[in-house]
């Protein structure tokens, strides 16, 4: 629908490490994180991260995957070619044209988190557009064990566009806004995002003001994750990743559930925070790819030295 | 005697007015923002209809989700015993109803009497109510009333995998961008729901007769989806979205 303002569409972004020179590398990896509602690229350089991209996907998940690359690699010069292994995730995975291999989006995710977060974390929650994860790791990031939803939108980024759609907030501003109440409102009682969205709408002409009723909403969903957690069971440190760990008003509603604090989203690796890179929740599944794809690229000899030598 | 019965549903409200077991006239309103001003509405337009005047009935009850908000009841029944009487009235050989509503959606099983013996509801998911396909009219930009065609017209069977109504919305889109027929897709949504359904039904078991009531039965496509999905003859009771209303009547004059 032309000219009608899209509140759910989040801004895609792009970044990268001005530091790093990738004809210097000996080992560059891309990962892919095709998700049902955003794909990420991570690509880096001897295990640093260089540069990331984030895209929506579109109906197809090829063209998403390559887009995701592109805006990745805008202004750097590197092509597919220069890429020694990519590993594709997310539930478009195996549609990564240019994928060497695809591993499970829980297993990226917990590497990833581990990597950003660093190895005292012990609970993953990512929260992402189309599903809920709930995953305990150990401190090298490999999976014990995960719960998750994917059947049903509550609790799902989808759920909370649907809303922004209805409220006309800007989704980057829903967290924020819900926080704007002097008390929290009683959760929305509908478990279904379709049936809250009527509950949301009669609120609304009851003389809600769309704070309350986006409070009530993110309380709804926080109690929804947290029964997601609360059935796997939580260790700490406690890490969440995915696009809606930007969103204040479901984290701070979680956290305030369970008791337990979540880590602050600030790199391990300190050089990272002192350089000021940005810490991108929703980049964590696609590094955890990029990661595994040097490890296997340096298995399979598939380095600088070895195309040289060829 | 002359009573009347109120549907008071999340979407609309349904009036019937009744003589001695036959239906002299009925109405519906749009629930809206204002349930008591749509039942007024629905119960005037159905007295119109007959000829009638308010002071012509001697009972009325209303039923459904806004029961309370019929100012003019004499008294309320609940929703399932409402369904219950007015489909064994109507049809005293059913034995396992399906009552699939806007926002909710039950299926049954009652004996020769018109008891309820055992019993499942969906309040909790969009996914198997009339909504869900509605959603999905709006993202094919078709009606639910072309439905029917547009799944005879279907070459192929296609599945839709997701399960939630809003993932499924994108899921459709999807389709739609892949340039699927329209007809495929129809299909395809009716058959979810019809999966749906058919495992609340599967739920209680399967006695025949099987009635389906409610707005979403008259969707033939799903009926048609729902009987292949079932592989059991189903029977549409003439207005079965009327049947909660009727019901409520037979219980004012009870």
């Amino acid at each position: 629908m032309p000219g009608k303002p899209e509140f759910w569409r989040w801004p895609e972004s792009r970044w990268r490490n001005k530091e790093i020179d990738w004809t210097k590398g000996r080992i560059i990896t891309c990962g892919i994180d095709v998700g049902s509602i955003s794909t990420e690229s991570v690509i880096m350089v001897d295990g640093e991260l260089y540069c990331y991209g984030s895209v929506r996907t579109g109906s197809n998940s090829t063209n998403s995957a390559v887009k995701a690359f592109n805006k990745a690699a805008l202004h750097t010069g590197l092509k597919l070619e220069n890429i020694h292994f990519t590993v594709g995730t997310g539930y478009g995975r195996v549609n990564v044209p240019f994928g060497n291999r695809s591993i499970t989006e829980i297993a990226c995710h917990a590497r990833g988190a581990n990597w950003m977060y660093g190895p005292r974390v012990r609970t993953v929650l990512d929260m992402g557009g189309q599903d809920c994860k709930v995953i305990k790791i150990d401190e090298k990031g490999k999976v014990i064990a995960f719960l998750m939803n994917d059947k049903c939108a509550a609790g799902t980024g989808r759920g909370m566009e649907v809303f922004a759609d209805l409220l006309l907030i800007p989704i980057q501003d829903v967290g924020e806004t819900s926080l704007n109440v002097e008390e929290d409102p009683p959760p929305v009682s509908s478990t279904c995002v379709v049936f809250a969205k009527s509950e949301a709408t009669k609120l609304l002409r009851a003389g809600w003001t769309k704070e309350k009723v986006l409070a009530a909403y993110c309380s709804s969903m926080a109690q929804r994750v947290v029964s997601l957690i609360e059935r796997l069971g939580i260790d700490e440190d406690f890490a969440i990743t995915g696009g809606i760990a930007k969103n204040q008003g479901v984290v701070q509603r979680v956290t305030k559930k369970l008791g337990i604090a979540a880590c602050e989203t600030k790199w391990h690796n300190k050089e990272y925070t002192s350089k000021g890179f940005p810490f991108d929740t929703q980049i964590a599944g696609a590094a955890g790819a990029a990661l595994f794809a040097k490890t296997l690229a340096e298995k399979e000899g598939r380095t600088n030295e070895s195309q040289l030598r060829v | 005697m002359i009573t009347a019965g109120v549907d008071s549903g999340a979407q609309n409200v349904r009036t019937v007015i009744m003589k001695d077991g036959k239906v002299l006239g009925k109405a519906l309103a749009p629930a809206g923002r204002d349930a008591r001003g749509a039942a007024d509405k629905a119960y005037d337009v159905a007295l119109n209809a007959t000829g009638l005047a308010r002071e012509d009935v001697q009972k009325v009850f209303a039923t459904g989700v806004g029961k309370r908000d019929c100012e003019f009841a004499d008294g309320d029944t609940g929703d399932l015993q409402a369904c219950a009487k007015g489909i064994s009235f109507l049809m005293p050989n059913v034995r396992t109803v399906v009552e699939l509503g806007a926002e909710a959606g039950s299926v049954f099983r009652i004996n020769h009497s018109g008891e309820v013996i055992d019993l499942t509801v969906n309040e909790k998911c969009a996914a198997g109510a009339g909504i869900f396909l509605e959603t999905m009219a709006r993202a094919l930009e078709t009606e639910v009333e072309k439905m029917a065609d547009l799944y005879d017209q279907s070459k192929k069977k296609i599945t839709l995998y997701a399960h939630c109504a809003v993932f499924a919305e994108s899921e459709v889109v999807s389709l739609v961008h892949a340039r699927t027929p329209k007809s495929d897709i129809v299909r395809a949504v009716l058959c979810a729901i019809a999966v749906r359904v058919a495992s609340m039904i599967r739920r209680v078991g399967i006695e025949a007769q099987v009635a389906v009531i409610g707005g979403v039965a008259l969707n033939i496509g799903f009926i048609k989806a729902l009987e292949e999905e079932l592989n059991v003859k189903i029977t549409v009771p003439k207005d079965p979205d009327y049947i909660s209303a009727i019901g409520a009547a037979l219980t004012a004059a009870d």
